[in-house]
């Protein structure tokens, strides 16, 4: 499942309800992504999205992660509009019947959402805004998986 | 009439999110000529590296026919996360 929202959200909520209730489950793996600022470099986040196509694209890529891993269920929270420095941009929630399928889904999930999934993230800094495209490390983060 | 969308980088250096274009162009490259006749350096960055399109939703590979009132979205290099 993937969700777009707006504000920010509770991650421990959402690991709850993901994990509850799950009796053949052995393990749920999950990652959370925050706004980072740097000391002295207060730095804000706009993100955008493309509705509709934003939301099939990762679904399609949850699908992915699902029958190359295994998984039982994943699930994708992930921030659009402004994101002040220290709140969550991102969730990923991955469940597998052992440990590796959903630590490794969670690692793939969150190298596609890097460079691949429709967001395009605007920073507002003391120097001015510019767009981030994603970096060297990114990209050859991806390839890991090809 | 092609309603066309574009996101990121582009949307600022055109300074405008969404337009129609009329007649409606019959495939991908004919409304990037219609683009350049408005806006040379929006064409310039419509096939720049790692600018991608979408028709109805779908990614398009390589031009692309478009039917009246398709809608195009023009996709710079994305960053999530």
């Amino acid at each position: 499942m993937i969700r777009l929202i707006g504000e920010t959200f509770d991650p421990g909520a959402a690991l709850n309800a993901f994990s509850g209730g799950r009796t053949v489950t052995g393990a749920v793996a999950s990652f959370l992504g925050i706004a980072r600022g740097e000391p002295g470099r207060p730095v804000a986040l706009e993100l955008e999205a493309y509705p509709g196509f934003t939301e099939a694209r990762i679904a399609a890529l949850i699908n992915t992660a699902i029958d190359r891993f295994g998984l039982q269920d994943a699930q994708v929270i992930h921030r659009v509009g402004p994101i002040p420095p220290g709140e969550p941009i991102v969730l990923v929630l991955t469940a597998a019947p052992h440990r590796r399928e959903a630590f490794e889904a969670c690692d793939f999930l969150m190298d596609y959402l890097k460079s691949r999934a429709p967001f395009w993230k605007k920073e507002y800094g003391p120097d001015g805004e510019r767009w981030v495209e994603p970096t060297t490390r990114d990209l050859s983060d991806i390839e890991r998986w090809t | 009439m092609a309603r066309v969308l574009l996101f990121g980088r582009l949307r600022d250096l055109a300074g405008w999110r969404e337009r129609r274009f009329t007649p409606a162009p019959a495939s991908l490259a004919a409304l990037k000529a219609m683009i350049r006749l408005q806006d040379e350096a929006l064409a310039d960055a419509l096939d720049g590296p790692g600018v991608q399109a979408a028709v109805d939703k779908v990614l398009a590979r390589g031009d692309a026919a478009l039917a009246a009132g398709s809608e195009v979205a023009f996709l710079p290099p994305m960053s999530g996360g």
